[in-house]
């Protein structure tokens, strides 16, 4: 039973680890230019309502979000054990609501696309 | 009579700053922050979004546009690279090794596919977004 689940928190922690990996250095990229003034046209609000609107899209957002999450999650919950925070039970219990909370923040949006 | 075990003193909180590698361990651990505070944005943008306004995504696109910004993602960007995808990639052939037959493909194999895959996944994105063309 611990073994089936740790091998799911390990999943979702290397999935969402190479999704974020792979993804986060062009959305940190697209967010510098809009911040330098630059909207480049996908950014725009009808070319990104349509692309959120398509179910690839909608699908491909929710996974990078939701994995991306877990990963935070898990990654961080190791990260406070690590500067000496020993209490283990609640602070997983935290980390992962918060991104339990995200991912079905993330749903709810895009369904209202 | 037993005898005392020897308990080598550990300071909790500052353990990692005694060696390079703890401390190279610990800048890579916390960009987990980053990735939070980037899942965050997502999803304030898709609530943005949602609404279905385009003066709500105006606004939103609006309140990205300010020197703090300009400098938070500049840093986030170069942290990010330097101790998450880098060295992601760094760590790839040791968790997920590649066997062929008797051997294993080489380590740097896997890390230039890596590169190579990231530079096309990033293209990709950058076309979506419209940046290229």
């Amino acid at each position: 039973m611990t073994i089936a689940r740790k091998s799911v928190v390990w999943g979702l922690f290397a999935a969402g680890g190479t999704i974020s990996a792979f993804l986060f250095p062009v959305v940190i990229a697209l967010f510098l230019l809009v911040a330098l003034g630059y909207v480049p046209r996908g950014l725009e609000f009808d070319s990104l309502h349509a692309f959120a609107s398509h179910w690839v899209g909608k699908s491909a957002l929710f996974l990078v979000i939701f994995l991306s999450l877990w990963h935070a999650a898990h990654r961080l919950r190791v990260v406070f054990h690590d500067f000496g925070v020993r209490r283990d039970k609640a602070v997983a219990n935290a980390v992962y609501l918060v991104a339990a909370l995200g991912t079905f923040m993330t749903a709810f949006y895009l369904y209202r696309i | 009579m037993s005898r005392q075990p020897y308990v080598r003193p550990l300071p909790k909180t500052s353990w990692y700053l005694a060696n390079a590698r703890y401390r190279r361990y610990m800048l890579r651990e916390v960009t987990c922050l980053l990735v939070g505070v980037y899942c965050a944005l997502l999803i304030w943008a898709l609530a943005a979004l949602s609404s279905g306004s385009p003066e709500r995504w105006a606004a939103f696109l609006a309140a990205q546009q300010n020197t703090a910004m300009i400098v938070f993602h500049a840093a986030a960007l170069v942290y990010y690279l330097v101790y998450m995808t880098f060295d992601w990639f760094k760590l790839a052939p040791k968790a997920m090794p590649v066997q062929l037959g008797e051997n294993k493909l080489p380590g740097h194999f896997i890390i230039i596919g890596h590169y190579l895959a990231w530079v096309i996944v990033t293209l990709f994105v950058l076309w979506l977004a419209g940046v290229l063309t």
